[in-house]
């Protein structure tokens, strides 16, 4: 029974990393960039919706709602601020850098406001927890709402991203951008719209997090966001359901590590993952092989 | 009046003058060449009159309207559509879809409209099916809409990028070799599709070319470049006489 309820856990640690892990490969995907600060806008949309609930007295729902627009739009704003730019720079490192840059920025701001000390959070989501074989398994309620979420964002993300226009322009502006801007489509438009939706993920992703671990330090979003980009890879970055895939993997490999072998070496072994992934298959679980003609 | 009008249009590279006060008048629904030795300048003309390109000198009215140093997209509104020489279809995807692409600006619906699959959501992208499968059956590639664009053979994908460019409603259509890389037969086929996308759409259309067959079969007037200059240009059969295009081709 130990096995199923850490495979639970594991389920419900890697929906979150799912969720963040979408944002991290939608951006790579469209606007072929890492944004290392994609952890930290999680962090940003906790504090905003802990600050609005203890602080302002919101409902947990309007909170909820007032980090998902909070985060969208600072999403773009830091796209706009920090990244445009530099898109037309001769070398992509320059934005890689921008990005670590603002991860830190965020992190600086979030002590400067906040300050060091951990925050307890607040429970927002209250969903009774499901027992299964007369009591043995717990599944918690949250790790429902976390699975129920994660999924609902993937299938909405595919959908919107293969059948609507907007979604259509991303798929085009991601294969080759200077041809979709020929064709009339609007790229800084489009690549805005990504950050926004995967900021906007961010912020869900944020809850989720605080919700099942919940402390809150400026530099909470940091080490998710990292294990995220790394179910980004090793899913196939820049692939929806390989986000999702290697979101959920990743979680249930970490959770196995803590509980069999060492919580000390769990995370060594996640980044491990990732460098055999990337020995043997460099592309990733859902990632295309390119092969160039010669 | 003309569809196109350009006038002194110069753009240098570092020292490299590469196109030179080039000047080019095309009325509408004519079908121009444009021919040169590689390296002329002339797909560098077709980046200024798109805008990838900002020109240093010059200025380009289509239809009258100046779109001189506009961006891509604006002139892409105005009604400058393009093909590659390296064909550049969106790959992955499938093959209906590159045409919607095309038609994105002609079919508007917010984003929201998209997420929350609003009434307005189902009935904008039934239009742009059936725009998109109308344009698909001019081509005869509508029996190929549901494959991807990169798995058509190399024929067929010439075809969907003229269509994908038709798809933007242009005023002026700029194919850029066309023919590259096609056997005879492809090219012969291609030569009576140019044709009949000129009557069909009454199009303008200014091409880009090496093979002299295609050239001299359906442009009625062309101008040759050199070094980034107008060498020649006039009516196509008096210009691939004269001695001066002869050489710069065969250097004699």
């Amino acid at each position: 029974m130990s096995f199923l309820s850490y495979l639970k856990d594991g389920i419900n640690l890697g929906s979150i990393y799912a969720i963040i892990a979408l944002g991290y490969t939608m951006v790579y995907g469209i606007a072929k960039m890492l944004n290392f600060a994609h952890g930290d806008v999680i962090m940003v949309g906790a504090f905003v919706i802990l600050t609005a609930i203890t602080g302002a007295g919101m409902s947990p729902v309007l909170a909820v709602l007032l980090s998902i627009v909070f985060c969208t739009v600072l999403g773009v704003v830091i796209e706009k601020v920090a990244y445009r730019p530099l898109r037309k720079a001769s070398s992509n490192l320059a934005v890689l850098i921008t990005a670590i840059g603002v991860s830190y920025l965020l992190q600086n701001l979030a002590l400067l406001v906040f300050g060091a000390d951990a925050k307890s959070f607040v429970s927002v989501i209250n969903v009774p927890d499901l027992n299964l074989f007369g009591g043995e398994l717990v599944i918690k309620g949250i790790t429902i709402v976390t699975v129920v979420t994660c999924i609902i964002i993937m299938v909405g993300l595919t959908f919107f991203v293969q059948k609507t226009k907007p979604g259509r322009a991303m798929q085009a502006v991601s294969e080759d951008r200077d041809a979709a801007q020929l064709m009339g489509v609007n790229v800084n438009g489009t690549i805005s719209l990504t950050f926004a939706i995967g900021s906007g993920l961010a912020a869900i992703a944020g809850l989720l997090l605080c919700s099942v671990y919940p402390t809150l330090t400026p530099y909470t979003g940091a080490m998710p966001g990292i294990k995220a980009f790394v179910a980004a890879v090793f899913g196939g970055i820049g692939s929806i359901p390989g986000a999702m895939v290697g979101g959920i993997l990743l979680g249930i490999i970490e959770i196995f590590g803590k509980a069999y072998i060492s919580s000390q070496v769990a995370d060594a072994i996640v980044f491990g993952v990732l460098i055999i992934v990337l020995l043997v298959k460099p592309t990733g679980l859902f990632g295309k092989n390119i092969q160039e003609k010669v | 009046m003309a569809m196109l009008e350009v006038n002194h249009l110069s753009i240098q590279f570092g020292g490299l003058r590469a196109v030179d006060s080039f000047h080019v008048n095309i009325e509408k629904g004519e079908l121009y060449g444009l021919i040169g030795p590689n390296g002329a300048g002339k797909t560098t003309i077709f980046n200024l009159l798109t805008g990838v390109y900002k020109p240093n000198e010059g200025i380009i009215k289509l239809d009258g309207q100046d779109i001189t140093g506009k961006s891509t997209i604006e002139i892409n509104k105005a009604g400058i559509a393009r093909t590659f020489q390296n064909i550049r279809l969106f790959k992955d995807m499938p093959v209906l879809d590159n045409v919607k692409v095309g038609l994105h600006n002609h079919h508007p619906y917010s984003t929201l409209t998209g997420i929350l699959r609003l009434p307005k959501y189902f009935k904008v992208e039934k239009e742009m099916n059936e725009r998109a499968m109308e344009i698909l059956k001019v081509f005869d590639l509508d029996k190929e809409a549901d494959q991807l664009a990169g798995n058509l053979p190399y024929g067929k994908q010439r075809k969907l990028e003229i269509a994908r460019a038709l798809a933007t409603d242009p005023k002026l259509l700029l194919l850029d070799e066309p023919a590259a890389g096609m056997n005879p037969n492809e090219t012969q086929e291609l030569m009576d599709t140019i044709r009949f996308v000129r009557e069909h759409f009454h199009m303008t259309i200014l091409l880009i070319e090496h093979d002299m067959k295609l050239v001299g079969g359906i442009c009625e007037r062309l101008t040759v470049l050199n070094f980034g200059q107008v060498l020649a240009e006039g009516e196509t059969s008096a210009v691939l006489k004269d001695p001066a295009v002869i050489t710069a081709y065969l250097g004699e």
